[in-house]
């Protein structure tokens, strides 16, 4: 791979793999991240075989792809310039794919998506695709996230190249406050602002970490933007460390995602190979160097202060803040995190400019926000929309549905520390204020939805399981308050609450919100607090009947 | 993600030490910032972290062994017993428990006699559960070692158990 020295030295490059491209090649973009449980490796290499046998080199190409959304399809495809999606292909497809639809252009019937019961073979008119608004995804999915130069041609590392040559850190910064950018982790924290703190602490060694851990149950938006357009991150990263003065990052990436990082190591070697990660990066005196640390297994390390700890290896508990990891993060020099999706966003921003940017969603929130749709939707999946969009959309327009004869009861939004969103909410424009007002919170982008056969006790119960396992035990409140939350829900799911049991939850859930050290023990509540806010009735009902609901303490948490 | 820890002296076979050196020869001068990579190295080499693995990096590292402990104890991933052959995670995230995984995580019980957390007499199996693989599209979902196999039934799950 040929070394960029300067910053002219990217475009050249890129044209010289402009005049490579051969416009009337076919190319299959075969998901082979996510749909890989699904046979998706084994339909890839069928197409290899197939393209070998028939000597149809340079005539059909595959292009190993991220995740491509409509992942309730898996394994899926996507034939350009046909523009066809196909979905649940097997090997024994592929002759048939290769004879009828690449060379004479057919479709093949059974293996389109359909909503309705009717076919829609063509991307362009899939509902799931046509409302959706992909900015960060844009790559994801329609690139080889293991081939630098299929990024370089969707003009990856052009936004970082203008920001080395011609832009100031003061400017860079002004650039993505105006922009609106909020921190995609959960909290919704201003990125600009931010960035502007770590820039003004004094000191020549600053960290810029990327937050990798998504431990959420139940989102895969992170997973799916490092396995499938790493270097957008990366680029994100870069910005960033210019702009703060950093010369050393981290990406924390969670132990349980090792396509992740297999392909973000691909991408930080080509990155380095191309001189665009290391010293003096395109002949300027800014260098930058990345390192991928993995996760061992611990939901808290998600929280900047326990992921600190984590990377300085040790146990990965929550140290009170201030200091702020601005002024004290790891090795006590000044630290930036942010989240994967916050770093995702940041390369367009420079791309199109702020202005652009600012367009697009509501008053307070800009930009897109990622979901992972999954539960009891018809169409999971991974879906970008406008912020401001309408539950209804994502559930509905895009999601499909509900399957069966079933109605939409509530969609869970922010995990462990969200809240529910029950029916009356649907048509809710969904942004970081409005969700908060109604009890949930925006969180990383898990959104699970729930029919109406679906327990809500029960669900409450679930996430309170899951924070009193994960409660690190440092801090009272959170260690002995989940435990003791949990006790009474698991009373209640069992028939054996009493009246007072509410009253009681209510209150130690307070004490826990307003006593816990960090964001676990402060959010663990919050699933409660909101089922008893919109769901009182299933409580009343459960200590009410007494004991004939025994059985929906484990199983069946749906039933039939 | 507690682990109740049990620190056995006596009757722990003593493993043999050349994969364990040749990882810490890799990382002379580490530091604490390595410990973890270099525990996930070892337990990659051995399948769990032996004791007497412990004590080498105690002595390369200068790092006393209740810290290593303590590292070791807190995350999940790292286990300092003998692990089957085939590790089962089995999913117990959000969308995987409102589509049946608890009646999986049944099926398994019921199959290897072994509850989460254990490993099968003849060490072939070990059983944890995960919170969320990052595959809830195919919940309810189990991953044994690299693979996954969604959509999961009762039935698919022993039969895939059985293949093994
Ligand atoms: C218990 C807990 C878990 C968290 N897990 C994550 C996570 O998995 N990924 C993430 O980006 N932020 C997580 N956060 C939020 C981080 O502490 C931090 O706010 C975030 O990484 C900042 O990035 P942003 O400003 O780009 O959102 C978690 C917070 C808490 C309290
Ligand atoms: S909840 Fe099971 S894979 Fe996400």
């Amino acid at each position: 791979m040929k070394h960029l020295k300067i910053p002219d030295d990217l475009s050249k490059y890129k044209k010289s793999l402009e005049a490579k491209h051969r416009p009337d090649t076919t190319r299959i973009f075969i998901c082979t991240t996510g749909c890989r449980a699904l046979g998706a490796e084994e339909v890839c290499k069928a197409f290899k075989d197939e393209i070998t046998k028939q000597s149809l080199a340079g005539k059909i190409e595959m292009v190993e792809t991220g995740c491509q959304g409509l992942c309730t399809r898996a394994p899926v495809l996507t034939i350009e310039p046909l523009g066809i999606f196909y979905g649940r292909a097997t090997e024994t497809d592929v002759p048939e794919i290769i004879s009828r639809t690449i060379q004479k252009g057919e479709v093949i019937d059974r293996l389109c998506y359909s909503e309705a019961g009717k076919r829609i073979p063509y991307v362009r008119d899939i509902p799931f695709y046509s409302k959706q608004k992909k900015i960060v995804l844009k790559n994801c999915g329609s690139i080889d996230p293991r081939n630098i130069n299929e990024y370089i041609l969707r003009d990856g590392y052009a936004a970082f190249a203008k920001v080395l040559t011609s832009m100031t850190q003061e400017k860079v910064i002004d650039e993505i406050k105006n922009s609106g950018l909020r921190g995609r982790g959960g909290a919704g924290y201003p990125t600009g602002i931010k960035w502007e703190a770590v820039r003004k602490v004094q000191g020549d060694i600053k960290y810029m970490v990327c937050n990798g851990d998504e431990g959420d149950p139940g989102a895969f938006m992170d997973r799916a933007v490092l396995e499938g357009d790493p270097h957008a991150v990366i680029e994100g990263m870069l910005i960033g460390a210019y702009a703060i003065g950093s010369q050393k990052g981290f990406i924390y990436v969670r132990a349980e995602y090792p396509i992740a990082v297999e392909h973000l190591k691909i991408a930080i070697e080509q990155a380095k190979s191309l001189g665009l990660l290391g010293n003096n990066i395109l002949g300027s005196n800014f260098s930058f160097d990345l390192d991928i640390k993995m996760g061992a297994g611990a939901f808290v390390c998600g929280e900047e202060t326990a992921l600190i700890a984590s990377i300085e290896g040790k146990r990965g508990m929550p140290r009170p803040r201030p200091p702020y990891p601005a002024t004290s993060g790891i090795w006590g020099k000044p630290t930036n995190i942010n989240n994967v999706e916050t770093f995702a966003n940041v390369p367009v921003i420079f791309l199109k400019g702020s202005e652009w940017y600012k367009a697009i969603g509501t008053e307070s929130s800009k930009g897109t926000k990622i979901f992972a749709l999954a539960g009891n939707v018809k169409n999971t999946g991974l879906v970008e929309v406008p912020m401001g969009t309408t539950l209804r959309e994502i559930v509905f327009d895009i999601g499909g549905g509900i399957p069966g004869r079933k109605k939409f009861k509530a969609a869970q939004m922010g995990g462990p520390s969200g809240g529910c969103v029950p029916a009356q909410h649907l048509d809710l424009p969904i942004d970081y204020e409005t969700v908060k007002e109604v009890g949930a919170i925006m969180g990383s982008g898990g959104l699970i939805v729930m029919d109406d056969s679906t327990s809500m006790v029960e669900i409450a119960r679930y996430f309170m399981e899951f924070c009193q396992d994960e409660s690190c035990g440092k801090c009272v409140p959170c260690r002995i308050g989940t435990k003791r939350m949990l006790d009474i829900l698991t009373r209640i799911t069992k028939g054996e609450g009493t009246k007072e049991d509410i009253g009681l939850l209510k209150e130690l859930a307070e004490v826990t919100k307003t006593a816990s050290l960090c964001g676990l023990g402060q959010t663990a509540a919050n699933p409660v607090l909101s089922t008893i806010r919109y769901c009182l009735n299933e409580y009343e009902e459960l200590i009410d009947k007494k004991g004939s609901q025994s059985s929906t303490q484990q199983t069946p948490v749906t039933q039939p | 993600m507690h682990k109740a820890v049990t620190i056995k002296k006596e009757g722990v076979p003593a493993v043999d030490l050349t994969k364990c050196r040749a990882i810490l020869a890799k990382h002379t001068g580490a530091t604490s910032a390595d410990l973890i990579p270099i525990l996930q190295q070892m337990q990659d080499a051995y399948g769990y972290l032996p004791q007497n693995t412990l004590e080498e990096i105690t002595a390369s590292m200068r790092i006393p062994l209740s810290k290593i402990y303590g590292v070791i104890t807190f995350y999940s991933q790292f286990s300092l017993e003998p692990r089957g052959k085939h590790t089962i995670k089995v999913c117990t995230g959000t969308a995987c428990h409102i589509k049946g995984a608890p009646d999986i995580k049944k099926k398994i019980t019921e199959v290897l006699h072994i509850h989460e957390g254990e490993t099968t007499k003849d060490y072939k199996f070990t059983y944890e559960p995960v919170a969320c693989l990052g595959t809830c599209f195919l919940a309810p979902v189990m991953m044994i070692n690299e693979r996954y196999y969604g959509k999961l039934t009762t039935e698919k799950t022993e039969h895939i158990l059985k293949s093994y």
